[in-house]
């Protein structure tokens, strides 16, 4: 069976979902299944149809599984949210029209990736000044204390989405050029007291510095990664003149904290920064480095900064009466725990789950997109949650097979990018629903409502599935018995 | 490269590992206690949409509590009232979105709103029946019910009455008291509860206050002396005064010394000096056994919400309840100091004076008869369960002719009836520093048959006042009203 025969097969499950979905969010609403509902859902599964037929001419190598797990996450988005408002869900569904087209575009536009590499540069200026652009005065926006939003005339849109395609694109090709001369692959061996000198110093500094300000053991901890990271890391002796474009982006990472003031973009930016460093260096203490700095600057922007503060102490105890009725407090997070706890195991149900007051109101903020994690486990219960926890786990799956799959280096980093920023942000925000790690407003890939969402993940899912057309094109080239 | 790849998704399975863990935790594990979190309204939300059932008073008709419908189609809710007001304010209690729920809106929660077992409503979905409440019919006398407020109104205190026999309760009575028709109002609610606010007008006297019994508590002290065969009603015991117990001097009320006198004499006349000599004989462990057998020393064994209920007992001056080190012939009479204070509820003192009625036998106190479906059909009927043999029948005879002759011809005169024999113990302790008096009166009628029995208390009166004078009236009234309307 070809690829793209198991890709059309791929859909059926797509086309079961949507039909049963409706079908029950129309029962449980006790609503007569209308034509035009009929309608959404042919016209949803007649576009999936046609992705796939535009990839069968334009990709015909490609994974074959990456396009109907997206299909399948969209189709459960569009339930969901038709089922939290049925005019929301229009919007949604143009909103897949013009990602498909805008899917198609870059698949046209973009027989081969390698091209993306010529203007690396211009990508990077391009990203960060996408991230910057909520800061501007007039069309920047600011939701929740948090800038991610710019608003041009009646449309809202998040330029952090096309920003993390953006900077995965030129850290790939970067790191791709340059990951040989990061680090020196061969080290002298040192004399026994340069070495008692290179260890000793920095442990004396580490006692030092816990004892003398009395750390608590996390901070400690902390510090003391920090330290033997930065020494493992001084020893390789790096190539600052490489580095520095790396700096750069770890410094605008930082920034990016205090600019945009959102902890869960910034964890998810910087994530996928260190996992494209580590896959391209193979050095543990490069992360250890990066990770320390970015968790001792979360910490201490998390108590100087007011907003992320507020957003630590709702996390950390969001049934706290003061903290819970106060504006931006901890309502949300509550309702969304109360939620889960709502539906249990096998949950209440599609179009079951309470989201509105009786009088007006809405007990569940921002259910569309924020919380949706928290509607499905409400309606769907834990089975329906893990679910779709693991669909997301085998696109990631996917993901990572493609850039195994994939030859040559830039391919490689593309597709491990991608697909880690991908990863992280179903992290980011599914943690925050589930009270992991504090909540923020990231959207969840393909199934938030939310326009720049859906069109920033087509071209995401356009990228790999023109890597792996072209990996696995040249793996059966290289015919039986080549590399996997 | 690609061993990093793989550790790459190592990494993610682990993280994502955690996102089901975490799920798994709110879901499952939990669940429950997320769902009793008091910040959580999705509860009571959803059965804002279901009609709760009514509450009704003993003969079935009278509507205490019901729901009203506002607004319709998707909006529908129903929102309670409650037509009588502040008069079953307390034992009924209030169900608001806003503020939660009380009394025995909050005990009897299951049945109002028709929240079944697991099979009963997968049963109920099988047949696609709505959702329905049953009705809850109590205990609770209207006319008697609606004379008690009468009665305490403009006085803190509380009056409770219940059949021996049947542990039902015909009256539960709290001032001040509180409309449940206006503390859905944020204003209002918040206005009960501001902590410089010393009505306390939402807390129910009957069950939620301890207060000193004075005298009254000279019936627990005589059925244990008389139960363990330390006297009889006619022993003579030493009524001079004063006399020292545990060390200090103890005297009669206005110093009356009575010289040798009998047993039953010293009850008519509530003498101090006997009842602690007694208190002291019995010693202390017997004492606190004989109370644990009334009840005290637990929450009251009550349908209403256990956190609204306070155990009867000798507390020490932390308000911790003890069961020795306390001085025991003071705790004999009712009274104590800093090592260990008798306090007690108002219902324990009605339960008390029904287990002597009842021929030592203490029935649970209920304020639900029976649970009615919305066909007619009763749901569930509460039948009487005894809690304990407090005394032998021979014991609690005794004791009755005793408390007869307090009413004839003792302190309780003023609880005395004209057409049906009532028996009694009257109480006057000495609060706030000896500047006011908490009046009591305990007792039960008729005599030869005991219909009902009450326990009466007011708080903070003047000096000069006195269970006898101020209490046993009130008793009397409420008495006649229960005994003529049944």
């Amino acid at each position: 069976m070809s690829a793209r025969t198991r890709e059309l097969f791929g859909l059926i499950p797509v086309s079961l979902l949507v039909c049963a979905g409706f079908a029950a969010v129309l029962v449980a609403q006790s609503q007569q299944a209308s034509d035009l509902t009929a309608t959404y859902g042919a016209v949803f599964l007649g576009l999936c149809v046609f992705g796939h037929l535009f990839i069968r001419a334009r990709l015909p190598d490609a994974d074959p599984y990456l396009y109907p797990l997206a299909a399948l996450l969209a189709a459960f988005g569009l339930v969901m949210i038709y089922r939290i408002d049925a005019e929301l869900a229009r919007e949604q569904a143009q909103w897949f029209v013009i990602g498909l087209a805008l899917f198609c575009a870059t698949i046209y536009l973009l027989p081969d990736h390698h091209v993306l590499e010529r203007y690396r540069y211009t990508i990077a200026v391009v990203g960060i000044a996408l991230l910057m652009l909520p800061r501007f005065p007039v069309i920047g926006e600011q939701v929740n204390g948090a800038f991610l939003a710019v608003k041009v005339g009646p449309v809202q849109f998040q330029p952090a989405e096309f920003a993390k395609l953006a900077i995965i694109v030129f850290l790939a090709s970067y790191l791709r050029d340059t990951r040989d001369v990061l680090v020196r692959s061969r080290l002298k061996p040192l004399t026994p007291t340069a070495q008692a000198l290179l260890y000793g110093i920095p442990a004396l500094f580490f006692l030092l510095v816990v004892l003398g300000l009395g750390l608590a053991p996390v901070p400690a901890v902390l510090f003391g990664v920090f330290t033997l990271s930065a020494v493992s890391l001084i020893r390789e002796r790096p190539s600052l003149k490489h580095f520095g474009p790396l700096l750069l982006i770890w410094g605008l990472a930082m920034l990016m904290l205090i600019v945009i003031r959102d902890l869960g973009s910034s964890l998810m930016f910087f994530g996928a920064f260190l996992a494209l460093v580590y896959v391209a260096t193979s050095r543990l203490s490069i992360v250890g480095v990066g990770a320390t700095l970015f968790l001792g600057g979360a910490a201490y922007l998390g108590t100087t900064v007011s907003h992320v503060q507020s957003r630590f102490d709702t996390w950390l105890d969001p049934f706290d009466p003061d903290l819970y009725e106060a504006t931006g407090g901890s309502f949300q997070i509550a309702q969304s725990l109360f939620a889960q706890a709502d539906g249990g195991l096998f949950g209440q149900g599609f179009g079951q789950a309470l989201l509105e007051l009786p009088g007006g109101g809405t007990i569940l903020p921002a259910a569309h997109t924020d919380l949706i994690y928290a509607v499905i486990t409400d309606e769907l219960g834990l089975f329906g949650a893990t679910g779709l926890i693991l669909v997301y786990l085998l696109f990631v799956a996917r993901g990572f097979k493609t850039a195994l799959v994939a030859s040559d280096g830039f391919s490689k980093l593309l597709a491990t990018g991608l697909t880690a920023v991908f990863a992280l942000q179903v992290f980011v925000i599914v943690g925050g629903v589930t009270k992991v790690i504090p909540l923020t407003g990231v959207t969840l890939p393909f199934v938030s409502y939310g326009g720049s969402s859906i069109l920033a993940n087509m071209v995401l899912l356009a990228l790999l599935l023109i890597v792996s057309d072209h990996a696995r094109r040249d793996r059966d080239r290289a015919g039986p018995g080549g590399l996997v | 490269m690609n061993r990093q790849i793989v550790q790459l998704f190592a990494l993610t399975l682990v993280l994502f590992g955690v996102l089901i863990a975490f799920t798994s935790r709110w879901t499952v594990f939990e669940a429950a206690s997320l769902e009793d979190n008091q910040l959580n309204r999705r509860g009571l939300i959803e059965q804002q949409q279901v009609p709760r059932g009514l509450i009704l008073a003993r003969d079935g008709s009278t509507v205490l509590a019901r729901s009203e419908p506002r607004g319709h189609g998707k909006q529908l809710t129903y929102v309670r009232s409650y037509p009588e007001g502040e008069t079953f304010g307390h034992p009924v209690g209030y169900s608001y979105i806003n503020i939660g729920e009380s009394g025995l809106e909050r005990s009897r929660n299951d049945a109002l709103t028709g929240d079944l077992n697991e099979f009963g409503t997968i049963f109920r979905e099988l047949q696609s029946k709505e959702r329905e409440g049953d009705d809850v019919v109590t205990t609770l006398d209207p006319a008697a019910q609606q004379q008690a407020m009468e009665l305490l109104a403009g006085k803190s205190g509380s009056i409770v009455a219940l059949e021996p026999s049947t542990g039902r309760v015909r009256v539960m009575a709290s001032t001040p008291g509180y409309d449940p028709n206006t503390v859905d109002d944020p204003a209002v609610f918040k206005a009960l509860n501001a902590p410089g606010n010393t009505e306390r007008r939402l807390t129910n006297r009957a069950v939620q206050t301890n207060y000193q019994p004075g005298s009254t508590f000279k019936v627990v002290t005589a059925a244990a002396a008389l139960d363990t065969g330390k006297v009889t009603p006619d022993s003579i015991v030493d009524g001079s005064s004063p006399q020292t117990i545990s060390g200090v001097p103890l005297a009669n009320s206005g110093g009356v010394n009575y010289g040798p006198i009998t047993l039953t004499t010293a009850l008519t006349n509530s003498v101090n000096t006997v009842f602690a000599k007694l208190g002291e004989q019995v010693g202390s462990q017997t004492l606190v056994e004989y109370m644990e057998r009334f009840g005290f020393y637990k929450d009251p064994q009550l349908d209403y919400p256990e956190d609204s209920m306070l155990a009867s007992g000798i507390r020490n001056a932390d308000g911790r309840l003890v069961t020795s080190g306390f001085d025991v012939g003071r705790a004999a009479i009712g009274q104590g100091g800093a090592e260990g204070q008798v306090q007690v509820t108002p219902l324990q003192m009605a339960e008390v004076a029904g287990a002597v009625a009842n021929g030592g036998k203490l029935i649970r106190p209920r304020l639900t008869d029976r649970i009615v479906g919305q066909d007619g059909r009763v749901e569930e009927q509460i039948d009487p369960a005894t809690q304990s043999q407090v005394m032998k029948p021979e014991t609690a005879a005794e004791l009755t002719a005793m408390m007869t002759d307090v009413v004839n011809e003792g302190t309780g005169v003023a609880a005395a009836l004209s057409d049906v024999q009532v028996a009694g113990k009257t109480g006057t302790a000495e609060v706030r520093n000896e500047t006011l008096n908490q009046v009591w009166f305990i007792g039960f009628a008729p005599v030869d048959d005991p219909q009902y029995a009450i326990a009466v208390t007011l708080e903070d009166q003047p000096i000069g006042t006195s269970g006898g004078a101020n209490a046993a009236p009130l008793a009397a009234q409420v008495l006649q009203t229960l005994l003529g309307g049944g």
